[in-house]
């Protein structure tokens, strides 16, 4: 594996001094891409992800960055400019929530399919319809498929780093695919909290590093031609290709998780195990009600029952092996999913999970907690009330219904 | 700039031959064309929609383009162009692209008239610095011959049928020049295949007026025309003397009118040779054809009223002689 970014010694070893603000998740995100300051960006309004593009745009305005503002008609274009100006070999970047998503989806694939190093935050929301406008994960659990690395925050100080993180991932020359930075609507991005902001921009900018595009459009000297008619011959080998991207991410990620410790006193690994080690019933979750699922974790250990939370950060590449690992010496575990798949059992982060059970050998009882729907809310009852039923699963108990929902009038 | 043919014919080719379009399509022919009209120290980054000439040109491992050139996807040409030229300024005033470069975005009717119509609206209104290329053939060829808005009235595809019930496409074309002009971007112009001095020149224009120029041209396909394969350029010839299809350019507002047949052809030497209109030959389907003579000379007209106001505003801006 290859680590080319430019200048990533230049402050390794040393934590760089940090600022500590009041900010909400968008503006914990515009301020990593203010400090990233990348080539261009491509702008378009839907709530939640509104006010993220705001505070970039003003940046623009301020001359704090000068990133070339693209105000497109349209996620589609939003998405197929930042293609463009990716495939000229500028560092770019977009952002949207759920029906944005939805509209640019045909691009989204052909970012990844032409390998261009795109980074997106995407401010989780439930996809139509009807039209509802908080959280859920229906959209990028939606584009899990679509070959975009997705990274999930916990909160506003995560949205912070894996932003700036998400560059160098996706760049990284075994790599070299789009990154799906994800937080919750509202629950993130409109929730003012205390983030640790790195002070010296020049420090971020060192850690990102130059963008270095191989093969790009604006190359006078060798030109190129991007996205051709790809047909039985080859499309499969070209997919192959893409796979090893996904193969060769995970050291990447945990490489560039490392490293980013070293500056910010922050490292990052593809899951975070929170009292894990000797825990009977644990769940998984991802996004904010990680934090959540914390809370109730603290109060059950205060009364003696062994509790733990395994939060997935990177959910593609999918790490079932360490999930796994991690969840070798539980008696019972539920899955917490904030998206449904209909027609299938369980969520698909569930899913995803008991496939990887059955390749690891894991045998613990699993269920599927599906939650949150279009921004229910999920409270530490009620999470407790899920490690209730796992208590009962461990010593015995059946499982009645592999999914259920928390927080649903039935 | 008046087009210099012998200094054209010593550029070197950047559409390369092999391709896989038809013998005989006339849009290569503008895609060579218009691929010669930058300056000697000008590149050019292209972008292209889904349709013939992104397929036929690019087979992987095979690429016909010695300049860069991008495909995306179906409707989102202009998109993607706006994009790269965005880069290219960015880039450029970040010193870390010295050269000049052009931007010449593609597609054809149906990735530009319809599906591609908010996006290249969308490119045009934020000035990006790039002419986009309209071949029209009136209808989507590359997946076998339907209609599309740029379709004439009365012409048979694979989705308007000629029937007992129905005689074929029952609208009107929409015209999409119109449209562009209603952009007030710096250039809109129409052109056609079968007039290269012309072509050319709008080609040359388009790509150097400062801002987002539009240029429509109409590029018979002879599969769906039904007509003969070596019939291309005659029948886009026949389109522009019967006045179905003028040559006008329209500067900062102000219409051009760039031929004027000395004597307009009826409408029907236009379609009487091509097989989509055959049917519209006999006494049921008489009308349509009259409707289409009707529509042709109505938009003339509208056409010479625009070029008119556009001398007299022009009389009127200058200043008095003594
Ligand atoms: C979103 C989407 N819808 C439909 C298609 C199928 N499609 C590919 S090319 C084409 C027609 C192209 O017509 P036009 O733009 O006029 O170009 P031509 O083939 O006539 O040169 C269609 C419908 C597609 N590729 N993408
Ligand atoms: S089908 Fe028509 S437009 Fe397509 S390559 Fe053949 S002649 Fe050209
Ligand atoms: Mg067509």
């Amino acid at each position: 594996m290859s680590t080319t970014v430019a200048n990533q010694k230049a402050s390794a070893g040393k934590v760089a001094a940090q600022e500590v603000l009041g900010l909400t998740g968008n503006e914990a995100a515009a301020e990593a891409l203010k400090q990233v300051n990348p080539d261009v960006a491509a702008v378009f309004p839907i709530t939640p992800q509104t006010e993220l593009m705001h505070k970039f745009a003003e940046y623009v305005a301020n001359g704090a960055v000068d990133t070339e503002l693209i105000n497109v008609e349209s996620e589609h274009s939003a998405m197929s400019a930042t293609v463009g100006a990716s495939a000229a070999g500028a560092r770019a970047v977009t952002a949207t929530s759920a029906n944005g998503l939805a509209l640019m989806w045909e691009i989204v694939a052909i970012a990844s399919s032409l390998r261009l190093p795109i980074v997106m935050p995407v401010v989780n929301r439930a996809i139509s319809g009807p039209l509802n406008i908080h959280c859920d994960h229906s959209d990028t659990m939606g584009c899990r498929d679509l070959g975009w690395i997705q990274l999930y925050s916990e909160d506003s100080q995560e949205a912070y780093d894996n932003m700036i993180q998400a560059f160098r991932i996706a760049e990284n020359k075994s790599v070299m695919l789009p990154v799906m930075v994800t937080f919750d609507g509202f629950i993130i991005s409109h929730t003012m909290e205390r983030v640790e902001i790195i002070s010296d921009d020049k420090i971020v900018r060192n850690f990102v590093g130059e963008y270095q595009p191989e093969n790009y459009l604006l190359n006078a000297q060798h030109p190129v031609t991007y996205g051709p008619l790809d047909l039985p011959d080859w499309l499969f080998e070209h997919k192959r290709q893409e796979i090893q991207g996904f193969l060769n991410a995970p050291e990447v990620i945990k490489q560039v998780g490392r490293e980013y410790g070293e500056i910010s006193g922050r490292s990052y690994d593809l899951l975070e195990k929170y009292r894990m080690d000797d825990a009977e019933v644990a769940v998984v979750a991802l996004g904010s009600t990680a934090g959540t699922a914390k809370a109730a974790v603290e109060e059950l250990r205060a009364e003696g029952v062994k509790a733990g939370l395994v939060k997935i950060r990177c959910f593609r590449p999918f790490p079932g092996k360490e999930i796994c690992a991690a969840l070798a010496k539980c008696k019972a575990v539920s899955v917490m999913d904030r998206c449904i798949s209909f027609g299938l059992e369980g969520g698909p982060v569930f899913n995803e999970i008991r496939g990887a059970a059955y390749g690891a050998g894991l045998k613990v009882p699993m269920v599927s907690h599906i939650y949150g729907i279009g921004g229910r809310d999920i409270n530490v009852t009620q999470i407790r009330g899920v490690f209730e039923e796992l208590k009962k699963l461990a010593s015995g108990g059946k499982i009645e219904a592999v999914e259920s929902y928390v927080g649903l009038r039935e | 700039m008046a087009l210099n043919l012998k200094k054209l014919s010593h550029k070197p080719e950047m559409l390369a031959p092999g391709h896989r379009a038809c013998s005989g399509c006339t849009a290569p022919f503008l895609i060579r064309l218009a691929l010669k009209m930058v300056d000697d120290d000008e590149k050019l980054v292209t972008s292209i929609a889904t349709g013939c000439m992104e397929v036929v040109t690019t087979i992987y491992p095979f690429s016909a383009w010695r300049c860069s050139n991008i495909h995306s996807a179906f409707e989102n040409s202009a998109a993607t162009c706006s994009g790269a030229e965005a880069a290219y300024r960015v880039l450029s005033k970040r010193g870390k692209v010295k050269e000049k470069f052009k931007f010449l975005a593609m597609g054809g009717d149906g990735g530009t008239y319809d599906i591609g119509f908010q996006s290249l609206s969308g490119a045009m209104e934020r000035g990006h610095e790039m002419l986009y290329i309209c071949y029209d053939n009136e209808g989507y060829m590359n997946t076998g011959i339907q209609r599309s808005s740029a379709t004439p009235k009365g012409a048979e595809t694979n989705t308007s049928f000629a029937g007992s019930a129905k005689p074929g496409k029952e609208q009107h074309r929409k015209d999409l020049t119109a449209c562009l002009v209603a952009h007030d971007i710096p250039y809109v112009a129409q052109a056609s295949v079968h007039n290269i001095r012309d072509l050319g020149d709008k080609i040359y224009k388009g790509l150097h007026c400062g801002g987002p120029a539009f240029l429509n041209v109409l590029a018979p396909c002879h599969r769906g025309w039904r007509i003969g394969v070596d019939q291309g350029v005659e029948y886009a010839r026949l389109a522009v003397e019967t006045n179905f299809w003028p040559l006008f350019e329209v500067e900062k507002g102000a219409y051009k009118i760039n031929y004027k047949p000395k004597t307009q052809l009826p409408i029907t030497d236009w379609i009487k040779g091509q097989g989509r209109f055959k049917h519209l030959f006999n006494d049921k389907n008489k009308h349509i054809v009259d409707e289409l003579q009707a529509e042709t000379d109505r938009k003339w007209k509208s056409l010479l009223r625009r070029e008119a106001e556009a001398l007299e505003d022009a009389k009127a801006a200058a200043p008095a002689s003594a």
